[in-house]
């Protein structure tokens, strides 16, 4: 048998649990004072050192923590309206921040107070983050930054903001960058709402004219923001969620629901491929199972980034066929009013909607494309394309 | 639920591995496959009475290991990737869960002591469900009839027949050699687990087992065979990743090595997906397979309707992204296209296995 490592501190961890539902009883204590205690038990993400909301003990026994709690009934910090904040902000703040920024931003961070947002992407910088040409200039204390970023969500809500920018445009890409923390209320930050193919807005454009930051809201060295951000990069694929998905979770659960309270619209056809999408998806599920048992044996595998691919795909493929099996009903949208919501909810809407928004499974995140280069690179071990960029500054590169 | 390999699991996949490495290189399965012994019996006695295998599924009460489907799955994945010509699925994995169905006794302890080879007379492509073979009937105390593609059958000594009485499904056990049996070899698609038709004109048997106890023992041996078959699977699918990568990193064009073209990148990297759910599934089958859990037949059908077009998908992929050289006899990727298209159709094709699925998941089909 596989051995099961008995991480440290198990023991510790059920009585710190114990001693906050004590202290502070769910049913009677306010939702943020909640919140903030269990921070200050080191029970947000035990992984984390202590006095910053950790323990420093192994990751996997924050499910413990969690499955106590919950079964306590005690408030989460909606985890789903903060992603970014909790896996990107936070991992990057924990290893490149200062004391004082690891102070001054974990804790409202956790405990979804202030809500973060990413400025990475720009309209001439996708795939290849490395060529964003936000401009930071250094003036004495402060820097003043000037550019567009886009595919920003949550930038509406966001209190904060992670931003890469071009500091060095007289050396090569990935050598002339540096990475920031961006007050989103500061004067010359103007965030428009980016309208996308469902007629929501759940993506903003965000301006940035001459916005001032202090040198002291810069994490990691200056030039050195590429490191930062990959490292950022790194937490978004490695950022699972928290529990196993039962048998028909997800998008499969909505198509199959769909398949059985619809009996005269099913053809042979469709019933097929509905079979198969169904198996792929059990899979998929099976895959995700076995990557949590790898890291609970303490041997995690690359698996992630394949089982990104399949749910990109079968997302795509499920809610196609929803659409073309409802016939008549999938001639019709529920809503094309341009709305903003603080959350994606493939299910609180339409199929039309979930067969829209999951084209956005392939290219969010990284493209499937790109997955794919760093699977056959990193994974299988190709070789990379010949590079025309690698060596010349960043300013005499054609765009 | 374990998805991942035990320690026990590894370290039976090194012995296995490290035997096939040294006997069954690609270059020797492709010298043998158009000789007149396309199965290799020297290695076989090695895996199956040295290393244990063909022990695995019998109960130490037998004389066998008492290990599990889990541990057969691990010695399949490695005999998919050496696609050995060895009787591994009809003997140790078919006719020896028929046996244990019916607690044949003194068959099993020789299966187990590997001084016997057995199969299962049924077309390969028999899968779990099929209505109960009618080939072969029981008259006069003697079985008649005809069974077409049976795998491992060239080198068996036992038959583990199902045949039809007078009071309906039997299971019966024949011994090889027997005048009244003609096992007739077969021009068969896959070179390294070949066919052959029985025919069989008053054979004299051992009754196993009678209406009821036979048909479960069979389905429990398809369904088994069919589990299994997908860590076979699995295993093929891994050498023609494995293999496709190597060549893309060594063969040149345009001045660089094919594989820095992101148009075949791509491809080997979707296979590497598919790879991954393979794995999940194949391991949860055995995993079923091997503690009796209740979900066995949705795991089972999971596993077949997926693996199977996994594993062709990559035999396809290796020999177009060889090339030229992937088209010659030369080279042993055929080997493994012939197996995987061939493990397609053997126990259920994935479109048989999917129309099982359906009121098991209930997502039942057009009214």
């Amino acid at each position: 048998m596989t051995q099961t490592r008995q991480p440290v501190g198990v023991e510790e961890v059920r009585r710190r649990v114990r001693e906050l539902l004590a202290a502070h009883d769910p049913a009677t204590t306010d939702r943020l004072e909640f919140l903030r205690a269990r921070f200050d038990a080191g029970l947000a993400w035990v992984h984390f050192p202590p006095g910053l909301g950790g323990l420093g003990v192994p990751r996997e026994l924050q499910t413990i923590v969690d499955a106590e709690l919950e079964a306590a009934g005690a408030p989460d910090n909606d985890p789903r309206r903060i992603g970014i904040g909790l896996g990107m902000a936070a991992p990057t703040i924990l290893q490149f921040g200062t004391g004082e920024q690891k102070q001054r931003f974990l804790r409202p961070l956790w405990t979804g107070e202030e809500v973060w947002c990413q400025l990475f992407s720009e309209p001439g910088a996708g795939s290849d983050l490395a060529s964003a040409g936000t401009r930071a200039i250094r003036e004495g204390d402060e820097w003043r930054v000037t550019g567009q970023k886009v595919w920003t969500s949550s930038a509406h809500n966001a209190r904060w903001a992670i931003l890469v920018t071009r500091s060095d445009p007289d050396v090569p890409k990935h050598l002339g960058m540096t990475y920031f923390i961006c007050d989103m209320t500061a004067p010359g930050v103007e965030v428009r709402p980016l309208r996308q193919i469902t007629g929501e807005a759940e993506f903003n454009e965000v301006f940035l004219t001459d916005v001032r930051i202090p040198d002291s809201l810069r994490l990691g060295d200056v030039g050195d923001g590429w490191r930062v951000a990959q490292a950022t990069l790194m937490n978004e694929r490695v950022a699972i969620g928290g529990r196993p998905m039962p048998r028909e979770g997800g998008m499969i659960g909505a198509v199959a629901g769909t398949w059985r309270t619809h009996p005269a619209q099913r053809t042979a056809a469709t019933h097929d491929r509905l079979i198969q999408l169904w198996v792929e998806s059990e899979a998929l599920r099976l895959a995700g199972i076995r990557l949590r048992q790898q890291l609970a044996a303490g041997t995690p595998g690359p698996d992630g980034s394949a089982m990104k691919l399949s749910f990109a795909r079968l997302a795509q493929q499920l809610s196609g066929l929803e659409l073309e099996f409802l016939g008549e009903v999938g001639l019709r949208y529920d809503d094309w009013t341009l709305r903003r919501p603080d959350r994606v909810d493939f299910f609180g809407r339409e199929p039309g909607y979930r067969y829209l928004r999951a084209k956005g499974n392939s290219i969010e995140g990284g493209t499937s494309e790109i997955l794919r280069n760093i699977i056959s690179e990193r994974v299988l071990g190709l070789p990379s394309e010949p590079r025309v960029d690698k060596d010349v500054p960043w300013k005499d590169l054609p765009r | 639920m374990n998805l991942l390999y035990t320690d026990v699991e590894d370290h039976l996949r090194s012995s296995v591995g490290d035997l096939l490495a040294d006997r069954c290189s690609p270059t020797q399965v492709l010298a043998r496959c158009e000789t007149d012994k396309p199965y290799d019996l020297d290695l076989w006695r090695t895996l199956a009475a040295d290393v244990g295998a063909a022990a695995l599924l019998i109960p130490e009460s037998h004389g066998g290991h008492g290990a599990t489907a889990r541990e057969a799955a691990v010695v399949l994945e490695e005999l998919g990737r050496f696609v050995a010509p060895v009787p591994f699925l009809g003997s140790a994995v078919l006719a020896t869960t028929a046996l244990v169905g019916c607690s044949a006794d003194t068959l099993l302890s020789a299966l187990a002591a590997g001084e016997s080879t057995a199969t299962l007379a049924i077309a390969l492509s028999m899968g779990p469900g099929s209505p109960f073979p009618s080939g072969v009937r029981v008259d006069g105390g003697t079985l008649h009839g005809r069974v077409g593609s049976v795998a491992d059958a060239l080198v068996a000594d036992v038959l583990v027949v199902p045949a039809v009485g007078p009071d309906g499904p039997e299971l019966h056990a024949v011994r090889l050699p027997d005048p009244a049996v003609t096992v007739t070899p077969v021009v068969s698609l896959d070179l390294t687990r070949p066919i052959a038709d029985l025919t069989l004109s008053g054979a004299t048997s051992e009754r196993l087992a009678g209406p009821g106890a036979a048909e479960s023992a069979v389905d429990s041996a398809l369904r088994t065979g069919a589990g299994l078959l997908a860590s076979e699977q699995l295993g093929l699918a891994e050498w023609c990743l494995d293999s496709t990568v190597a060549y893309l990193k060594e063969r040149k064009q345009f001045g660089r090595p094919v594989g820095s073209f992101q148009a075949l990148k791509h491809r080997v990297a979707d296979v590497w997906e598919s790879l991954v759910l393979a794995r999940a599934a194949a391991r949860y089958a055995a995993d079923t397979l091997a503690t009796g859990d209740p979900d066995t037949p949705v795991a089972v059908g999971v596993a077949a309707s997926l693996c199977s077009p996994v594993a062709v998908r990559a035999a396809e992929e290796c020999i177009q992204l060889h090339g030229g050289i992937g088209m010659t006899w030369e080279h042993p990727a055929h080997l493994y296209l012939k197996r995987a298209k061939a493990d397609e159709i053997a126990l259920g094709t994935p479109g048989r296995h999917r129309a099982n699925l359906a009121p098991l998941i209930n997502l039942p089909g057009p009214e």
